[in-house]
């Protein structure tokens, strides 16, 4: 039995399902990822998992304890980081971290060395008593990790960790998760919709509609696209699919005002498309296959034409109904 | 279900903040301040001592149940902010209680208030009001209780408000109408009859109701305390209870 047991899990607002049926077990010890395009039912996830929401139906546990029938035993075993920084800007960071631990029941003497601890690992020591106000997103981020794990929680939530973050600040971030994952002996469980960041867990979920439509690891999902993948700009994109499949029987994929075919050894394909395809081509790339390129094999589209369109009412949903609950 | 050093927390961190916030003490405090000194003094020129109260003297409990309106209201008020910039789910995904939460909120939006109505009463000799020891631990005694009230009454409007957008409609339909309908700045014996049944409902006429008791002993109706002091701090009391219950219910609820 896994540290999270998420069974059958359904969340619908109104007329809308958020997350349709999905289960996963995370086991002790990994970092488990969700990869999705926002509004893929990931936060929901989530939300449900750390007692944010009531499930529609389904069941949920987290180091044994079920989130609905005990929440509080539930909540003191995890960590939380969410997508907003939730620190108060009026505070100092040792503030903001002795809150955490009066909330959370920790020993008097046991907080103090605990604080210092943390803010070590994460290198805000010399801020200790500077109010948030004064902090960049990456330290606010870094302090918010800090105060996650001042608990000793079991497992650490991630929700986005990094978004919204500049890619070095990105990279700090994740060199902290890592050092920590081997001080603290933790599960993580994150969400994220950069593919690089992904790449990152021992395993991912791939999310989409509210439903788990792979479930392996970066390696093993990434073997489903088969061989290398091309990009291809051409002149007459729509002719150039047709021909291609004409000539060589295989489907490409119109992506970004490209196209994209997964072919074994690549490098020596290039040359006889080249040749043979009748359409100008303006651009020629080789790569190996990314996380994106799976997730475009299994839905057809890519994460980042999804993010903003199609589910913008997904997440218009979501924020009313999340605010609702909240209160 | 009630765990105390949370509790502790929730107040300590309101009362950090306070301090380190010296506009908002100055503001809440200013404003009574300028209605007794410069309004209180203005009206005295201009209105007749009557049964030998000046206009400054009558509108004195008026004025401290002014400071804890407006010093509880901003306390509770405090709550859509937490929720706005996010720190309410540092507090809500935490292993304590949501009654936890509304009483460290309650008792910190209490205390906040009962310590702005301490300086005014620290102030009074300036403004030529001399109280009495007695006076002045009654006082402090009915403030907890008024300040309780109004806080919890905050906490419940604050708890069901989604946005700050709608704190300006807050201010301005009911924080300013149970100011003007509280007896605070004149007799409400001489509203119109409609208005008056308003009086009635209004948690705040009977708290000030209650500082009449205690500084306007001796005055009857219109400028003396209309109701007897049983009544008021049972009202008082009763009312306290109610919101702070439907407050802790609406916290509850969830999806």
């Amino acid at each position: 039995m896994g540290i999270i047991n998420v069974q059958n899990l359904t969340k619908k607002f109104k007329s809308l399902t958020a997350v349709d049926g999905i289960s996963f077990e995370v086991n002790e010890g990994e970092v488990f990822g969700f990869l999705g395009p926002n509004g893929a039912g990931k936060t929901t996830t989530i939300n449900i998992l750390c007692t944010l929401l009531w499930p529609t139906s389904g069941s949920a546990t987290i180091a044994g304890y079920d989130c609905v029938k005990q929440p509080d035993e539930a909540r003191s075993s995890i960590g939380l980081i969410f997508q907003d920084t939730t620190l108060d800007s009026g505070l100092t960071a040792y503030e903001n971290l002795k809150f955490h631990a009066y909330l959370y029941n920790l020993d008097r003497k046991l907080t103090e060395r605990r604080i210092d601890e943390m803010l070590d690992v994460v290198e805000l020591q010399n801020r200790k008593h500077d109010l948030i106000k004064t902090f960049s997103g990456g330290m606010k981020r870094r302090l918010e990790i800090a105060r996650g794990l001042l608990h000793y929680p079991r497992v650490l939530f991630l929700d986005e960790p990094t978004l919204g973050l500049d890619p070095q600040t990105r990279n700090t971030i994740w060199d902290f998760i890592t050092t920590l994952r081997k001080k603290e002996k933790i599960t993580v469980f994150m969400t994220t919709h950069y593919m690089e960041e992904a790449e990152n867990c021992d395993r991912i979920a791939i999310i989409d509609h509210g439903k788990i439509i792979a479930l392996d690891s970066p390696a093993r999902l990434k073997a489903m696209v088969h061989g290398d993948v091309i990009h291809l700009v051409t002149a007459d994109n729509k002719r150039a699919i047709e021909e291609i499949r004409r000539i060589f029987n295989i489907s490409a994929q119109e992506e970004n005002g490209g196209l994209v075919l997964e072919v074994e050894k690549g490098d020596e394909f290039i040359p006889s498309l080249l040749h043979s395809l009748p359409v100008q081509t303006l651009s020629v790339s080789l790569t190996k296959p990314t996380l994106n390129d799976v997730f475009l094999k299994l839905t057809g589209r890519t994460i980042r034409d999804e993010a903003f369109q199609d589910n913008k009412e997904i997440t218009r949903e979501f924020v009313r109904s999340h605010r609702r609950a909240q209160r | 279900m009630i765990q105390l050093r949370p509790i502790y927390v929730i107040c300590m961190r309101e009362f950090v903040k306070f301090f380190r916030e010296k506009s908002r003490l100055l503001g809440t405090l200013a404003r009574p301040i300028l209605w007794l000194f410069v309004v209180g003094n203005g009206m005295n020129s201009l209105i007749k001592p009557q049964a030998g109260l000046s206009y400054m003297q009558f509108i004195f409990p008026g004025m401290i149940g002014m400071t804890i309106l407006f010093s509880s209201i901003f306390s509770s008020i405090s709550i859509v902010w937490d929720r706005e910039f996010g720190f309410m789910k540092e507090m809500l995904v935490a292993p304590i209680s949501r009654l936890s939460i509304v009483i460290g909120k309650a008792i910190s939006g209490t205390l906040i208030s009962v310590a702005q109505a301490i300086i005014i009463l620290l102030l009074t000799p300036f403004l030529g009001i001399h109280l009495t020891f007695l006076q002045f631990v009654e006082i402090v005694a009915a403030a907890f209780l008024v300040s309780f009230c109004i806080t919890s009454l905050g906490i419940l409007i604050a708890a069901r408000l989604t946005s700050f957008d709608g704190f300006n409609i807050i201010m301005n339909f009911l924080v300013m109408p149970m100011l003007f309908l509280s007896g605070a700045m004149y007799p409400v014996t001489s509203l119109p009859p409609t208005l008056r049944h308003l009086t009635h409902i209004n948690p705040l006429t009977y708290g000030i109701d209650t500082f009449k008791h205690v500084l306007l002993k001796n005055s009857a109706p219109p400028m003396g305390p209309e109701f007897s002091l049983m009544l008021d701090l049972l009202i008082v009391t009763g009312i306290s209870i109610v919101m702070l219950t439907f407050a802790a219910l609406s916290f509850r609820r969830k999806e």
